[in-house]
């Protein structure tokens, strides 16, 4: 081992401190720079699109949920589907029903959705796995018929129509750009939550159980609590996605939310990166426009595409978009390192 | 002093003058068949280093595992502090006081260093999820105190220029540090440290045997340290047991152990 002289010491600590703020100045400049983009982009691209745009916020939103139980914590999910439709039908309840204005539907459906996903959490701490994704998949499965049999409440398979949002403080842009804002202010809320959240005790605490149980038992995390905690906190995002999906296509009806969605937003989360926040909004592109691409390329065969999609993009980036970024950035900085 | 601290007879002695942290008391554990500890007793005096030795199989980690609410006894007693820790569970065990380390690594192979060392400090802090997910300024206080103490530990066993990297990408002796840290980040009172020297080389493990001393003063620790390297433990331990199928054939000093005839015997069956 080198024996550094403390002059020599405290002088490459510096370069290092200096360049890790550089670093830092960088992402938060990324960061910004892609946050005025998305406010930008309803007014560079057609309603329609803006419609589509508006459902990738949402979707992203799930995703994110789907990342923090799955990835960062661990137990894998077939089931998120089931909180999407949670949070959906209670949006549409409260505003058909009840006549509550849409903006206060969001955060009962994203309570009642951690209410329920804590609840499932609970049985979920017996079963590691292979287990845990069957029994979730049961939930995806279960979730359709259940809310077809509850036709007092949910009305059945017709369905629940409620209105369009109209455009507050006579804003001068079209119902569908204001959705997308509403949308997008959640989803910043809600990203800006999970990264603290992430990189606090609570975040750390997920990832030790997720890595070496015992090892986070015997740090003092208690994994019969925190592992319902993440489902709930799943189940809150879940929901509060399930009532914007509400909100933007102004319909609900059980067969949305069957097996396919509960399985789309796994294969979300994995193409975006599974144990990352930015990964969940690649998750929410590839999401709304995969199936998009893929009937363009052939209208005969569209699922063949997609899974030739999917093939691809597992092969070329095994760790998800964001793993792929994150390896080009640790490229980036090996660079910077060796030249100073 | 270490002979104050001596139990008398095998009860529990509720005299808080004596200085007793931990009292082991006729512990069973079985496996099946197997007896992997046969009514084991021994005490640790507070501030004291106490070494186990004993062969292979021996029953040493089963009785870490124990301490740790990892395994359930089947018989017996074990008091920290004078209270029974039996009605603890596995994740309360970090809170009383008790940090630990183990024998074949057992850390958060993803995260870094300091997130490693900062699950540590998990049982000393308090911060809910909501609280973390809106960064309430008590929060981000206690969080700046954890990482200080990390930063602290850091330094003391020279982590700092691997310090954000995984641990996974470390090697095996390095771990082993960011592991001792992780144990101390929680201010323990009682640390047991399952082979820490392991896989070190003489050098270091003579570097190592000042680093538990040190470690020991600084922070008013008392440890529990079971190591097959037998220069280290007689040379650190107050106090040394030597363990063998599951049971104790000798207490004493670590000269007294060393020229214990069952602990030969025990050895020198080991070897052939
Ligand atoms: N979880 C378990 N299930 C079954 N048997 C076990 C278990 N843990 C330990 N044992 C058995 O208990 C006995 C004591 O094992 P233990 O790991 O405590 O020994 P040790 O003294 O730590 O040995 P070493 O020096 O090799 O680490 C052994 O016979 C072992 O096979
Ligand atoms: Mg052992």
């Amino acid at each position: 081992m080198a024996v550094d002289t403390i002059e020599e010491k405290l002088a490459t600590r510096h370069a290092q401190s200096q360049l890790e703020a550089k670093l830092a100045f960088y992402k938060r400049i990324g960061l910004i720079g892609l946050i005025i983009f998305a406010v930008a982009l309803p007014f560079l691209v057609s309603d329609f699109r803006t419609f589509q745009f508006t459902r990738v916020l949402y979707i992203s939103i799930a995703v994110l949920g789907l990342n923090i139980l799955s990835g960062y914590n661990g137990q894998f999910s077939l089931g998120h589907g089931a909180f999407i439709a949670l949070g959906a039908y209670v949006a549409a309840i409260m505003m058909d029903r009840w006549g509550v204005p849409y903006y206060l539907t969001i955060i009962p459906a994203g309570l009642i959705g951690f209410i329920f996903g804590f609840l499932i959490g609970l049985p979920a701490r017996r079963l590691e796995g292979l287990y845990l994704a069957l029994a979730t998949f049961g939930l995806a499965l279960a979730t359709p018929q259940i809310l077809k049999k509850f036709e007092i409440i949910t009305m059945g398979v017709q369905g629940i129509v409620v209105d369009k949002p109209e455009v507050p403080f006579g804003l001068p842009i079209s119902q569908d750009q204001w959705l997308y804002f509403f949308t997008l202010m959640i989803l910043l809320v809600l990203f800006w939550a999970a990264r603290n959240l992430l990189r606090a005790r609570t975040g750390r605490a997920f990832v030790a159980i997720r890595d070496h149980h015992m090892a986070a038992e015997s740090m003092g995390v208690n994994a019969g609590f925190y592992k319902p905690l993440a489902f709930a906190i799943g189940g809150a995002y879940a929901g509060v996605a399930g009532a914007l999906a509400t909100i933007t296509i102004q319909f609900v009806a059980p067969d949305s939310f069957g097996v396919f969605l509960s399985i789309t937003l796994l294969v979300g989360s994995v193409i975006g990166g599974i144990a990352s926040i930015g990964g969940a909004i690649f998750g929410g592109i590839a999401i709304v426009f995969i199936p998009n691409v893929a009937e363009e390329i052939s209208k005969a065969a569209p699922w063949a595409i997609y899974g030739v999609i999917l093939i691809l993009f597992m092969y070329a980036m095994p760790s998800g978009i964001m793993g792929f970024i994150n390896m080009l950035w640790r490229g980036y900085v090996k660079r910077l390192l060796t030249r100073t | 002093m270490a002979i104050a601290a001596e139990s008398i007879g095998g009860t529990p002695n509720p005299n808080k003058s004596f200085g007793t942290i931990l009292e082991v008391r006729d512990v069973v554990v079985k496996f099946g068949g197997i007896v992997a500890l046969d009514r084991v007793s021994f005490d640790v005096p507070e501030g004291l280093i106490v070494g186990m030795i004993g062969p292979n199989g021996a029953g040493k980690t089963t009785l870490f595992n124990c301490l740790s609410r990892l395994y359930e006894v089947d018989e017996g007693d074990i008091l920290f502090d004078g209270q029974s820790i039996l009605r603890n569970q596995k994740h309360q065990i970090s809170q009383l006081g008790i940090g630990r380390t183990f024998q074949n690594l057992a850390l958060f192979a993803s995260m870094s260093v300091l997130d490693n060392i900062l699950v540590g400090a998990h049982s000393g802090s308090r911060s809910d999820f909501f609280s973390d997910a809106v960064r309430l300024p008590w929060v981000l206080r206690e969080n700046r105190l954890s990482h200080a103490r990390a930063r602290d530990l850091i330094s003391t066993l020279d982590l700092e220029e691997v310090a954000h990297i995984p641990v996974a990408a470390l090697p095996f002796g390095t771990q082993k540090r960011v592991e001792l840290a992780r144990a101390l980040v929680s201010r323990p009172r009682l640390l047991l440290l399952d082979e820490p020297a392991s896989g070190l080389n003489h050098k270091e493990v003579d570097l190592f045997a000042s680093l538990i001393r040190t470690i020991r003063d600084q922070n008013n620790l008392s440890i529990l340290l079971v190591e097959h390297h037998m220069g280290l433990v007689m040379k650190v331990s107050d106090r040394v047991v030597a363990l063998d199928f599951g049971r104790k054939i000798a207490e004493g000093t670590p000269a007294e152990v060393q020229a214990n005839d069952s602990v030969i015997e025990a050895y020198l069956g080991t070897v052939n």
